[in-house]
């Protein structure tokens, strides 16, 4: 199997991991869903470090993000597809 | 030129271990002398370890200096210097603690002294009482343990004295032999540090695929960690062998919430939890790291029983839970005291951690933490990113490495002398 950009828990999902370093703007990743093997591709849109997560689809502000096929948090702004999600975009919606 | 290391027969990168940059000059006839070639079907159902006086099973051979407190440290650690092949546990507590604080010291050093790694125990305190009452506790495991008190005698004193019995210990403890012992008799602790995405995904998932396959087979597991299971207790709770032990275990992860968290905290704790390793490797939210974290206890297995910190388990073979701390090295001594023999430390960014008396085995899934500190790490299971290794064939690489390492293979954190021993304090002394 071709090495993937990124990995996905569950399709309920929407972020995945990327898995590779030195990932580029632009790319066209190949995600794979962990649960099933199944893969598709998403473009992303920013340079995104190896460990940090990717939005699957368009997010908008206050939607909660799934992963693990969980709630891991809400966004606090609007998200694009293909876009870095992390912590200057969501929050816990814990403590 | 720079000097180069010589090497005569033997070679660093021949044993499958990276090479370092720089040169070599090597013995032409060289043959790895340092592994046997093991058999192709080299048993994964048993080990060799040392059968202690109540029946337990330890891996290691330890002859331990014990300081009842802070004050002792200092003699233990000069009767160490003195008697080669045994070692001291400094710690910075022990003085005016009471109740439950005090309860939980005297259980961690009592857990320490009778864990199976270790064969004998000097046990060295400022005065005679408590110390009597660590020396006793330990005793009840009928492995050789004595105790001396400082006042009244002095550093030297007690040092001369404590010299002469830690030599006829570590004398007779290297004259211990291994003796075959059922995979059954392996208690495996768990608890990951420095996590990232990539321990969600890969290293916690292979010691979850090891559980699955080695509770079946009779062992005891631990995990913890109560405040990283925020955001997945649902899961946990649910993952309770019966409802009565998830009511339980869900009023105690409820009472470290209002207890602690609502009580001190001063923010949303996002700073501290995820901790900025944890975001620097990709975590955003505690609920994303506590569903990782929970993916150390596979698919299968159910918890049994809640313990409490260092407490023993008492209900037979299976999977506990220990209320403990996600601190790595408080956690992991908890879990030593409890009596487990061998830990299992998945880590993303790349946790040192190691504990005087258990080995501490480390897997890790981040390529980039296998390419920039691989000396720390023993088991490599990046391959799970890359999609050319599945979670049930890094778990049998985990099995292997267990057993190595139970059989006497230094783990990466014992070759590099990581030895934190971090005692949990409840609250402040009197």
């Amino acid at each position: 199997m071709t090495i993937p950009h990124l990995l996905v828990h569950e399709h309920k999902d929407t972020v995945g991991v990327v898995v590779v370093e030195n990932l580029k703007a632009g790319t066209e990743m190949l995600a794979v869903v962990t649960a099933d093997n199944s893969s598709f591709s998403v473009a992303s849109r920013a340079d995104i470090p190896i460990g940090h997560k990717v939005a699957l689809k368009d997010i908008r502000k206050g939607d909660t993000i799934w992963k693990y096929g969980q709630d891991i948090g809400k966004a606090v702004a609007d998200i694009a597809k293909g876009e870095h999600v992390h912590v200057h975009n969501v929050k816990t919606k814990r403590w | 030129m720079a000097s180069a290391p010589i090497v005569a027969n033997f070679s660093l990168n021949r044993n499958k271990l990276k090479p370092v940059k720089g040169r070599w000059i090597e013995a032409p006839s060289f043959k790895a002398p340092m592994r046997r070639k093991r058999r192709a079907d080299a048993a994964m159902d048993h080990f060799y370890g040392w059968r202690r006086e109540n029946g337990r099973v330890g891996v290691r051979n330890h002859v331990v200096l014990l300081p009842l407190d802070d004050l002792s440290n200092a003699a233990c650690e000069a009767v160490a210097n003195n008697i080669k092949g045994t070692m001291a546990l400094p710690h910075a507590y022990g003085r005016l603690q009471f109740g439950a604080d005090l309860d939980l010291h005297f259980r961690t050093l009592i857990g320490t002294g009778s864990n199976p790694n270790v064969a004998a125990v000097i046990v060295i305190g400022i005065e005679d009482s408590w110390t009597k009452v660590v020396v006793e506790g330990i005793a009840k495991t009928g492995k050789p343990v004595v105790g001396f008190g400082i006042e009244g005698h002095g550093d030297i004193a007690v040092i001369a004295k404590a010299s002469y019995v830690a030599k006829e210990f570590v004398q007779w403890a290297s004259e211990l032999q291994r003796e075959k012992c059922d995979i059954s008799e392996l208690w495996v602790s768990t608890k990951c540090g420095e996590s990232d995405t990539t321990t969600g995904l890969s290293s916690c998932p292979t010691v979850g695929n090891m559980y699955d396959k080695l509770i079946p087979k009779g062992i005891y597991g631990v995990f913890g960690e109560t405040s990283e299971i925020t955001g997945a207790e649902h899961l946990c709770k649910a993952r309770a062998a019966t409802p009565e032990v998830g009511e339980r275990w869900y009023k105690m992860w409820k009472a470290y919430q209002d207890d602690v968290i609502e009580a001190h905290k001063t923010s949303d704790l996002s700073d501290s939890q995820p901790t900025k390793g944890n975001i620097a490797g990709g975590l955003t939210t505690i609920e994303e790291k506590a569903l990782g974290n929970l993916e150390k206890i596979g698919r299968e297995c159910k918890y049994i029983d809640i313990l409490d910190p260092a407490e023993a388990p008492a209900k037979g073979p299976g999977l506990y839970f220990m209320d403990t701390s996600s601190a790595a090295a408080e956690c992991v001594t908890l879990m030593a005291a409890g009596g487990y023999v061998v830990h299992t430390f998945p880590t993303g960014q790349g946790n040192v951690i190691g504990n005087p008396i258990i080995p501490v085995i480390k897997i890790t899934g981040n390529p980039k933490t296998m390419r920039t500190m691989p000396e720390h790490m023993d088991v490599d299971v990046s391959g799970i990113l890359r999609r050319d290794l599945t979670i049930p064939e890094a778990g049998d690489a985990l099995i292997a490495s267990i057993i190595r390492t139970a059989n006497g293979r230094l783990t990466a954190a014992e070759a590099l002398g990581h030895r934190e021993f971090v005692m949990t304090k409840l609250y402040r002394s009197a």
